[in-house]
Order: structure tokens, then C-alpha cells, then sequence
């Protein structure tokens, strides 16, 4: 029972996790159908970032509160912008309009390349943030003690996916944003700037890439690799609940969060084997994933 | 009347809440040249596509001389003779003419293509220069086919469709694109072509003159249904089709 | 892109160009020498993208055949001690090629970000179960002995690279880069462009499409495979890090677009230029070389998208 009770709220609490790291990719790939490798940068920028603000502040004052949390959002969003605008401004409009598989290509180039400059930027050493995870004391569920920064990341989380979810569905320039998804063309022949939306989409993806980065820097260890290793778990969560879905990115998050989590209670080792077997056996039934829609070509 | 080397029965098909075809129950004799007309969306292509084993049909049967072939692949169909042209040509739009039909005729009708023989053999050459002969397209033989006009890349469409030889063919809107003056100039050169091969035809067509000279029967068709179906003279004559499918005026070619 | 006039058979210049590599054997300084096969073992996987490139499809998990050979050939030589250089080869691609057909069933109707996403995620399943098997070395993986070649072993003192060795890497990379080349020219090389070009027209000329795309999925796992047995054996050691990681299968496609698919030597010396330039970079900017190998990347997408190739062809089209 007290098993039980652990794997729920663990499963929750990874899922949230996973959410929060991959929205930014989905987002992206939904609106501009790219598929950004760098958002794995994105992520670690994010983390270095907030990391080295938060060792920053703490080191001057003592007792931070909650200055800490607004130094993981502020890295977030400086990140985000100034990278996010990089990397779409100066890489991808070069390649809009060829192939998907080269733009992935590009991305590919653009995360190379961020790995090193962060090596250059932060050096090989790990950096740790810890002292935000401990501004919530602990709260107990079931008996067990749980951090309290983690379980507040599962409303936040939800927070931050139905605020999305909402943008997209219920304003106005999130209504303009569904005709450019649904047909850039006639969007931009109603007089829509399609350009002007992909970089919008780009960095609202980019910072949510950092955030996501930022607010894992308390749970980790900041270390070069770490985006390298988030990227595929990334994609793995976001083509379970088919690319582009941000009610898909959901479930993927918490398929990958329970199978993960159930794994590492009953067989440690098959962790990382069974988020990969879920994402391939879903790409191989339903490679549009779980909520896209298989498209028939009309001739 | 003559045995069909083409049957239908009862074909149906949905999309949605579109019925894109009801109770299609058409047959076509060898030899025949068959004209298709029906304003937008009635249908026209997908029956082309159910045929071709583009699309499975929902309900029906069809039949290829005598023998069931619902449910049958694109290849199988291409096998059993069956080929056809598209509303849109599809090409190779990276190569140019020449290199289409030399890919065309060179990997033709290969389920496993073998891979120990060179394709670029003499009497491939000399067949798809052949192919460009009859077709009228030799002059254009080194033009990419994504910068090619129009109507040359309808004849190459149709060309890549009679590769192989085939019983009968499909043609969708073969003239679609194609200048007013033009048209009877391409579809006579595109029928004696196919009269020549001994190939059945089928072919849908908004321009009703175009129609009228060229097919031997017309099958008209509404909103999924088979509307008449006679000699061109009773069909177009016929008040229903007047009022539903000539008596407009003829619908622009959807080739968006 | 390449046009189909870019295939033509050259017999000659791949006979010629292992004949020169035989040659210069004694005149290689070792490390030379060790460069130029592993080059041949690295740039058999690139040729196996290349000729999925030329169907238009890219690997992200490439990394997994390339595993597969380097472990068959660890495995039969850790457990059942074979040491023949032959018999390893021949192990690595029947395993990898079996493995290739069963997993084709499955890829053959995937295009695009499809196709390369579920590779990646086959590839990382094999990750997954070699770093965690202690039967299969775990992260540390194995050791390789220093292999014979039917019955003839090298001499206690002759070090890794036997000249053995190098002959049977070059001279068998010669003969798989002269199938490949036939391949290329046959109807399944020209099926490749059209289910580039145009699949749906392609199906319409009674090819399958998907027959098409297995067969070379298949080819291309057996090349990785080779590929990945010849590693082996040069480098020594198999870790799942250094071949079924997502990393190892970004550097093959970034190997398989620096050459271009215009012609079965363009890997071979894409991964050439991609090994020297790494040695020296590891050298002398070891911070950089990440970055190096992305703005090389960022800069062939955007002006060279034919690769290194395209300017052999290009010198050559003004000196016809
Ligand atoms: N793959 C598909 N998915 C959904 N609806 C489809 C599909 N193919 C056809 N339809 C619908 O089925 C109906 C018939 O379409 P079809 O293309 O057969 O018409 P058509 O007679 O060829 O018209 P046109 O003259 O415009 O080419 C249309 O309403 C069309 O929108
Ligand atoms: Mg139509």
C-alpha cells in the first residue's frame, strides 16, 4: 500500500518534471513543425544559468527566500529570449522550407555548438543549487516525507499546461495561431505575419526549454551532458503523445513518469529501457502518437 | 454486349460525412473509351483511387477481367494492368523528363527490384527516348520537370502511366491546366497514343466538347452516385446531368 | 540533391584506390596508418546512411547496427574464442542483418522525423539493455584480443595493427564500396530516388516502395555492422557509449552529410577529414571540437547541401 502510494506520487511528480522539459519542444514542433534538438541546450542553459544566479545571491545574503525562485525565473526567460532569438532569427529562417529532416539537421548543429560555448561559459565543473528545493520544509503524504518544492512542481506544472492550453484556445491571437498551424499559406494570405508567430512560437518554446531547465537546477547537478541526456527523454515523452499535442505531451509525460518510476522500484535496471520500448512501440502502431491524427494524402 | 474487363459493384465510400461514393455500379468493356464527367467533389477521383488500390472501398466489389481485385495494393493493381494519371502529375520533380522515364521504365513493375543489374542498360535508353517520341515531350528530354509548363508535364504524367503497358488506363483530368486552343491538340495526340497500345480508357473530363469527341460512353456522376451512364449523346442530353453537371458552367479544374 | 547521372560505376577508381593504400602500407607511419582504417571502419556506416540518404530517409539511431557488430564480434570472441578476423566480419553482419530484417517489418512505412526518431529509439533500447547488463561488460563493455586471419597470427611483438589487418579492412571495404556502387546503379539504387522523389508515382510503376526501403535498411545495418567489427578490432574495446549512444549515431549522420551522397567514396573521405581533423582538435582545442563540428554541419546545410562531393563534381564539370 505505502509501495503504492509512493510510486503515484512519485510518478507524479517525475511526470510533472517531464512536462515542464519537453512543452517547449512540442510547442514548437506543432506550430513550425521543427523539430529543435537544441532544446536539450536550451535546457542546460537554463539550468547552468539559474544555478550560477542562485550560488550568486546565496552567497551575499543568508536567508534568500523567495528571491531565489524569481532569480530561477528571471535566468529562465533571459535565456530563453537571447538564445531563443539566436537560434530562430539566425539559424533556422535560413532553412525554413527545406526539408523536415534538414531542419532537424540544423538544430542538431545549433546543440553542438551550445554544448561546447556552455563548456567554454561554466567550465567542466558540476554547479548546485540546492537551497530553493528546501524553501517548502517537507510535507508528509501517506507517511512518507516528501520534499515540498517537488510536490508544488505538480500544481505549478498543471498551472503551466492549462495556461498554454487556454492561450491557445481561448485568445484571439491563439485562434490566428491555429490558422497557421492548420495552413500557413491561407494564414498568410488573410494578412496573418506567419513570421512574426514563428518567432513568437520559437521563443515561448525557448524559455519554456530554460524554465524547465531552471527549475530542475535544484533537483541535480549541474554537469556538461545533462542536456545531451534530456533530449532523447524529451522526444521520447512528446512522441508518445504525438508530436505537436500539448494535451499529448500530458500523457506522454506520464506514461514515460509511471513506466520510469514503476521500473525503478521493481527492476532498477530496466529505467531507461522501458521509456524507449514505450516511445518505439508507440511510433511503430501510431507514429502520429497517441493524440495526433493520421493524415491520408489526398491525390 | 461485349465481356468487361472492368466491373464494379456497389462501391461506397465515406469520409466523415462525406459519402464520396454510393452504389457505383459501372462496367467497362476492353477497347472502350470511356468518358467520366461530375462537377467537383462527385466523387470522380475517388473512384479512380478505389480501382487503382489507392483506397479500399468501404463497401462493393470490383472486378478486373472477371477476377476479384477489392482490397488489392497500388502494385497489384499496376500488375494486373491497371495504371492511371493524376489529377496533379506526379513526377519525379527533381529529375529531368528524360531521367523520369528512364527511372519509370527501368524499375517498372519490379516488386524487389534486382540490385546486381545496372538500370541504365541500351534498350532502357532506347525505350523511354521511344516513350518522349510518342508523346511529344522529346524537346523538353533535359528539362528538370519542376520548372517544365503545364502541359508537358501532363503528357509526362500519362507517359509514366502507360510505361509497362498496360490493359486498361485511368486518366484524371488529363486536360486540366491545359489552354482551350491546346486541348484537343494534346488529347488527340494522347488517344491515338493509347489506341495504339490497345489500352482500355477511362477518363474524366470537365470540358464537355472535349467529351463528346473523344469518348465512346459517358458515365456521369453526382455527389458520389452514379448519375447516367450511356453514349454521350444521351448522357449530355440527359436533363439531370444538364441541370447538375453540364448546364453550369464548366467548374474550374481543382488542381490546388 | 544528386541527379541519377551522378551514379556511374567506378570499378577502377575504388581498385585504384586500395591498391594505393596497400601500397603505401610501409611507407604509413603507424599512426597514419591506424587513421586510414578506422576511417574504412567509420566510413562503411556513412556509406550505409549515404544509401539511405539517397532514398531520402536519415538514421538518428545508425548507432545500433554499428553496436551490434562491435558486440558480435567482442561476444564470439570473449565466449567462444574465435579470433578470425573473417569469421567475426561474417558474424557482426549476419547478426546485425537478421536483426535489420525483423526490425524493417517495422520501419519500412516510416518517412521523415518518423523514421529517424524511431531508430534513435531503437538504438537507445540497446543502450539501455547493454549499460545494464553485467553479462555484456555493462558500461565498461569488453576486450578484444588481437584478431588472426585464417590461421595466420600476428607475431607477439606487432602491436594491434598488423599489416594482416589493414589488407583485410582495405581490401574488404573495397569490395563492399564496389557492391554498393553496382547497387546504387541498379533499379534499387534508381527505386531509392523515386521513393525520394516520388513515392506514390513510384508505387504506381508496380514497385514496393516499402520492399525497397527494407532491403536498404538491411544493407545499410550490414554495413554499420562491418563498420562496427572493424572498430573493434582496431580499437581494441567495445563500450555501449561509444556505439549505440545517440551522440555516436549524430557523428555518423554528420560524417554522411559532410560527404554527400554523390558517390560511394564521398563517407570514406568524409570520415577521413572527420578523424584527422578530431585528432587534432582533441589536441589542441579540446573545448571546441563540438563546435567545430557544428558550424561545419550548419555551414554544408547551407552552402554545400551536395557535401564535400558536390565540389568534386563541380571541378570536374569545368574541366569537361
Ligand atoms: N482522403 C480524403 N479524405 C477526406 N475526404 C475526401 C478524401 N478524398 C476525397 N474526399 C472528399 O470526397 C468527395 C469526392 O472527392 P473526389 O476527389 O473524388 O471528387 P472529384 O469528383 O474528383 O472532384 P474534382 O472535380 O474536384 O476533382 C469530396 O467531397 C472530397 O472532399
Ligand atoms: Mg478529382
Amino acid at each position: 500500500m505505502m509501495a503504492l502510494a509512493a510510486i503515484v506520487v512519485d510518478s507524479l511528480v517525475y511526470a510533472s518534471w517531464l512536462f515542464i522539459v519537453s512543452i517547449g519542444l512540442t510547442l514548437i514542433f506543432g506550430v513550425m513543425n521543427v523539430l529543435n534538438v537544441a532544446h536539450g541546450s536550451l535546457y542546460a542553459l537554463g539550468a547552468y544559468t539559474a544555478a550560477w544566479g542562485v550560488g550568486m545571491y546565496v552567497g551575499g545574503a543568508p536567508d534568500a527566500g523567495y528571491v531565489l525562485l524569481a532569480i530561477m525565473l528571471v535566468a529562465a526567460i533571459v535565456v530563453g529570449v537571447l538564445v531563443g532569438i539566436l537560434i530562430e532569427r539566425g539559424v533556422l529562417r535560413w532553412v525554413y522550407g527545406r526539408d523536415e529532416i534538414v531542419i532537424v539537421l540544423a538544430t542538431y548543429a545549433v546543440f553542438l555548438v551550445l554544448e561546447d560555448v556552455m563548456k567554454l561559459i561554466f567550465g567542466p565543473e558540476s554547479y548546485i543549487a540546492f537551497q530553493p528545493r528546501f524553501l517548502f520544509g517537507t510535507v508528509s503524504v501517506a507517511g512518507i516525507p516528501y520534499v515540498g518544492y517537488d510536490l508544488l512542481l505538480v500544481p505549478l506544472v498543471a498551472l503551466i499546461g492549462v495556461g498554454i492550453w487556454a492561450a491557445i484556445h481561448r485568445t484571439r491571437p491563439g485562434k490566428l495561431l491555429i490558422a497557421v498551424i492548420h495552413d500557413r499559406e491561407i494564414a498568410s494570405a488573410l494578412g496573418i505575419n506567419v513570421a512574426r508567430f514563428f518567432t513568437v512560437t520559437f521563443l515561448c518554446g525557448a524559455i519554456l526549454g530554460a524554465l524547465g531547465g531552471a527549475l530542475s537546477a535544484p533537483l541535480i547537478s549541474v554537469v556538461p551532458g545533462i542536456g545531451v541526456e534530456l533530449i532523447v527523454l524529451a522526444f521520447a515523452v512528446v512522441v508518445i503523445g504525438g508530436l505537436g499535442s500539448v494535451e499529448g505531451a500530458a500523457i506522454g509525460a506520464l506514461l514515460v513518469g509511471l513506466g520510469r518510476t514503476a521500473a525503478v522500484f521493481f527492476r532498477p535496471e530496466l529505467e531507461l529501457f522501458v521509456v524507449f520500448v514505450v516511445m518505439t512501440v508507440v511510433l511503430a502502431v501510431r507514429p502520429e502518437g497517441l493524440f495526433g491524427k493520421p493524415q491520408t494524402r489526398r491525390i | 454486349m461485349p465481356e468487361a474487363l472492368l466491373e464494379t459493384r456497389g462501391l461506397g465510400k465515406t469520409f466523415g460525412a462525406v459519402v464520396a461514393a454510393e452504389d457505383v455500379s459501372v462496367s467497362v468493356a476492353a477497347g472502350e473509351i470511356v468518358g467520366v464527367i461530375g462537377a467537383n467533389g462527385a466523387g470522380k477521383t475517388t473512384f479512380c483511387n478505389m480501382v487503382t488500390g489507392y483506397l479500399t472501398p468501404d463497401r462493393g466489389r470490383i472486378l478486373f477481367r472477371g477476377t476479384d481485385i477489392t482490397g488489392c495494393t497500388v502494385g497489384e493493381a499496376t500488375a494486373a494492368g491497371i495504371h492511371r494519371s493524376f489529377q496533379i502529375p506526379q513526377l519525379f520533380p527533381g529529375l529531368t523528363v528524360y531521367e523520369n522515364l528512364l527511372l519509370s521504365v527501368g524499375v517498372f513493375g519490379h516488386r524487389r527490384p534486382p540490385w546486381w543489374k545496372p538500370l541504365v542498360r541500351p534498350e532502357i535508353q532506347q525505350e523511354a527516348r521511344r516513350v518522349m517520341e510518342q508523346y511529344h515531350i522529346a524537346d523538353s528530354a533535359e528539362t528538370r520537370v519542376d520548372r517544365l509548363p503545364q502541359g508537358v508535364r501532363k503528357l509526362l504524367d500519362i507517359a509514366m502511366a502507360m510505361v509497362g503497358g498496360p490493359a486498361m488506363i485511368l486518366l484524371d483530368e488529363p486536360t486540366s491546366g491545359i489552354s482551350t486552343e491546346e486541348k484537343f491538340d494534346v488529347m488527340g495526340n494522347v488517344i491515338d497514343a493509347l489506341r495504339s497500345s490497345g489500352a482500355t480508357v477511362l477518363f474524366v473530363e470537365h470540358d464537355m466538347d472535349v467529351v463528346g469527341r473523344y469518348a465512346d460512353r459517358v458515365i456521369a456522376f453526382r455527389e458520389g452516385r452514379v448519375l447516367a451512364d450511356g453514349t454521350p449523346r444521351e448522357v449530355l442530353e440527359n436533363p439531370a446531368v444538364i441541370e447538375h453537371v453540364v448546364g453550369r458552367r464548366p467548374p474550374r479544374p481543382t488542381d490546388a | 540533391m544528386t541527379t541519377l547521372r551522378n551514379i556511374r560505376p567506378t570499378t577502377a577508381g575504388i581498385a585504384l584506390a586500395a591498391a594505393a593504400l596497400l601500397g603505401l602500407w610501409p611507407l604509413l607511419p603507424a599512426w597514419a596508418a591506424h587513421t586510414a582504417a578506422v576511417s574504412l571502419g567509420g566510413g562503411l556506416v556513412a556509406l550505409g546512411l549515404m544509401i539511405l540518404i539517397r532514398f531520402g530517409l536519415v538514421s538518428f539511431g545508425q548507432g545500433l547496427f554499428f553496436a551490434i557488430g562491435g558486440y558480435a564480434a567482442a561476444l564470439a570472441n570473449q565466449f567462444l574464442g574465435i579470433t578470425d578476423m573473417l569469421v567475426l566480419s561474417v558474424a557482426g553482419i549476419a547478426a546485425a542483418g537478421t536483426i535489420a530484417w525483423a526490425l524493417g517489418y517495422i520501419v519500412r512505412g516510416h518517412r521523415g522525423i518518423f523514421f529517424a526518431m524511431l531508430n534513435l529509439a531503437f538504438s537507445m533500447i540497446l543502450f539501455g539493455i547493454l549499460a545494464k547488463t553485467v553479462a555484456l561488460g555493462s558500461t565498461d563493455g569488453f576486450s578484444v584480443g588481437v584478431p588472426t586471419l585464417l590461421g595466420v597470427a600476428p607475431g607477439p611483438e606487432a602491436g594491434r595493427l598488423t599489416f594482416v589487418l589493414f589488407g583485410f579492412i582495405v581490401i574488404s571495404s573495397a569490395l563492399v564500396a564496389w557492391m554498393v556502387d553496382r547497387i546504387l546503379a541498379s533499379p534499387v539504387g534508381y527505386a531509392g530516388q523515386g521513393v525520394r522523389e516520388n513515392e506514390l508515382r513510384l508505387r504506381y510503376l508496380g514497385v514496393s516502395a516499402r520492399g525497397a526501403v527494407h532491403l536498404a535498411y538491411i544493407m545499410a545495418a550490414k554495413l554499420a555492422a562491418l563498420g562496427g567489427v572493424f572498430t573493434v578490432l582496431l580499437i581494441g574495446h567495445v563500450t555501449p557509449e561509444d556505439t549505440a549512444y545517440w551522440t555516436k549515431s549524430g557523428e555518423f549522420v554528420f560524417v554522411a552529410i559532410l560527404g554527400g551522397a554523390g558517390n560511394v567514396a564521398a563517407p570514406f573521405i568524409a570520415q577521413t577529414v572527420f578523424e584527422l581533423v578530431r585528432t587534432f582538435a582533441l589536441q589542441y582545442v579540446p573545448e571546441a571540437w563540438q563546435m567545430l563540428l557544428g558550424i561545419t554541419l550548419l555551414l554544408v546545410i547551407l552552402f554545400l547541401p551536395g557535401g564535400l562531393w558536390s565540389l568534386v563534381d563541380r571541378l570536374r564539370g569545368r574541366n569537361a
